[in-house]
């Protein structure tokens, strides 16, 4: 749908990466042009009238950002460059003062490096435990095993809401009960459900949620930490500079700006988020439900046509998201992508950033196919078609 | 060389790999390799005695250049001084990026020498070979 939006798809690329990152309107990027062209200033500045104007923008897309994850107020918005950024804050900002030695954080092992990473760090700096939540068959956390993972020393749950690599959608409500009844910090990396899959931080009792405009359509470089405004109160800031503070004094008096001001020190990525504003007025207008939907039929569409194909393994046909994994037998991923490239169709190929998954899957790297709102059935039949030529995989590798 | 011939050894290096499969052998000094796209990873281990590269063997899961160029490095560096086996990897790691090179000394790596208009393919051919770099330096300490 909206193909003609996009204006990278008027060649025949067929673009399968959305996990990595999603194409952009032509609305998102005319956006983030005006302001370069038309009335750049700075925001919380000056008394001049683009000045006023750019305020008016930015701090406009905290409210669009609270209303598309329900947030409570837009102070519980924060700007950051990207998940990454959003959840070394939790991490270290937040949850390196919150936890004692021997706490316990309950990830997963199909989490991102990003998701995994901070808190190892975390646990080697201040002697924190990192657990795992067992996955069941399906590579799923259920609520059963959850409960199971929880003991007395437990107190934050971190995991993705869709996870990146095997594209299970976690149920956050039921999670989040279930954090609520133990009086745990529930963390959500939201980067790949978020534009796809509709989020309510408020229903799923959310501490801290994380998520990346370039995955929404909108522009690389900005990303949103949304934290309960008790939690953001208690969660210290890494970086202080101009733009964060009320005021300081020669002899070493200063005060904070409230939240959210104080996490974002130094000029912010305004065009970003002006942008990031745009690609979520777009997708609303759209609709994320009907996104969603599109993308679970283009999912069971592939999964049908490909189980036809012989030697192909899909590893995730179950879950319910836009997210399809597999491999050619006996063929490294990396040559089937790179043989899929030859006709045009981009998809990714690795472990996709889950180093720990081949603990559960078994594999260490396979084929991601990645849905989208501007994916079509044919460009699934074109994929199958090359599937289908898979003994041609090595005839152009030189 | 036509690219016919070419890709059938390539092929047959990455089905049919020189020494695939590591020793547990304190004689041999061991490096990981591991590409930026966190995609390829090989072990690369090699026995030198008295300046001689004796023995050279790896494992690893990698995609098919990335592999056969190992097997293809470890069959032509096996019986080379360290210092003419630097002098091939010098020359090697120039073929791929697109510098003058000495052809006659590369032998059967020479198969390789179009992977420099796949962008996205050089730095599996060159993984072998840093593992392989590594691996001489360690051995002169």
């Amino acid at each position: 749908m909206n193909r003609d939006d996009f204006p990278i798809l008027k060649d025949d690329l067929i673009y399968f990466d959305n996990g990595a990152t999603t194409l952009k309107p032509r609305r998102v990027v005319d956006k983030i042009v005006e302001y370069y062209t038309e009335y750049t200033s700075n925001a919380h500045r000056g008394d001049y009238k683009n000045s006023v104007k750019v305020d008016a923008l930015y701090e406009g897309v905290r409210d669009k950002v609270k209303d598309l994850i329900n947030a409570e107020s837009p102070k519980e918005i924060v700007f950051t460059k990207g998940t990454t950024e959003s959840l070394n804050n939790v991490v270290f900002g937040f949850a390196k003062n919150y936890l004692h030695r021997d706490d316990e954080v309950l990830i997963t092992k199909s989490e991102h490096a990003s998701n995994v990473l901070p808190w190892q760090v975390l646990e080697k700096k201040i002697g924190i435990k990192v657990k795992y939540i067992p996955l069941d068959e399906n590579h799923n956390i259920t609520e059963e095993n959850l409960e199971k993972a929880i003991t007395d020393k437990t107190k934050i749950v971190s995991i993705a809401h869709v996870t990146n690599a095997m594209g299970d959608v976690r149920d956050i409500e039921s999670i989040g009960e279930i954090c609520k009844k133990h009086n745990l910090i529930f963390v959500v990396d939201a980067a790949q459900s978020i534009g796809h899959i509709q989020v309510d931080v408020q229903k799923a009792n959310v501490s801290f949620l994380a998520f990346s405009s370039h995955k929404m359509l909108g522009p690389t470089g900005v990303g949103v930490l949304y934290g309960k405004k008790e939690l953001l109160e208690k969660t210290e800031v890494l970086e202080y500079g101009g733009g964060m503070n009320s005021y300081f004094e020669s002899n070493g008096t200063y005060e904070l700006k409230n939240i959210p001001e104080r996490f974002e020190a130094g000029t912010q990525n305004i065009a970003g988020v002006i942008g990031m504003g745009e690609a979520i007025d777009y997708l609303r207008e759209i609709g994320l439900e009907k996104i969603h939907q599109h993308e679970l039929e283009l999912k069971r569409y592939a999964v049908e046509k490909m189980k036809q194909i012989p030697n192909i393994k899909i590893y995730n046909e179950n879950t319910s998201s836009g997210i399809l994994i597999f491999n050619i037998d006996k063929v490294f991923s990396q040559d089937t992508a790179i043989f899929l490239d030859q006709f045009n169709i981009s998809v990714r190929s690795g472990n996709h950033c889950a180093k720990i998954l081949k603990d559960e899957i078994k594999v260490t790297n396979t084929c991601r196919i990645s849905f989208y709102l501007y994916n079509t059935k044919e460009e699934i039949d074109k994929l199958v078609e090359v599937l289908n030529r898979q003994d041609e995989v090595y005839d152009n590798i030189v | 060389m036509d690219d016919k011939l070419k890709r059938d050894l390539i092929l047959e290096h990455y089905q049919n790999p020189v020494n695939r499969g590591l020793v547990d052998n304190e004689d041999y000094i061991k490096v990981n390799s591991r590409n930026e796209s966190c995609v390829d990873n090989i072990d690369v281990m090699a026995k030198i005695e008295d300046g001689i590269i004796i023995d050279a063997r790896f494992d690893g899961e990698a995609c098919a250049i990335c592999t056969s160029a190992t097997s293809a490095m470890i069959k032509t560096l096996i019986g080379k001084t360290k210092e003419e086996a630097e002098e091939i990897i010098r020359n090697y790691e120039n073929m791929i990026n697109e510098l003058p090179y000495d052809k006659t000394l590369l032998s059967e790596l020479n198969v390789y020498d179009t992977v420099y208009k796949q962008p996205n393919r050089k730095n599996c051919a060159l993984l072998p070979f840093r593992g392989m770099k590594e691996i001489l330096e360690k051995s002169t300490k």
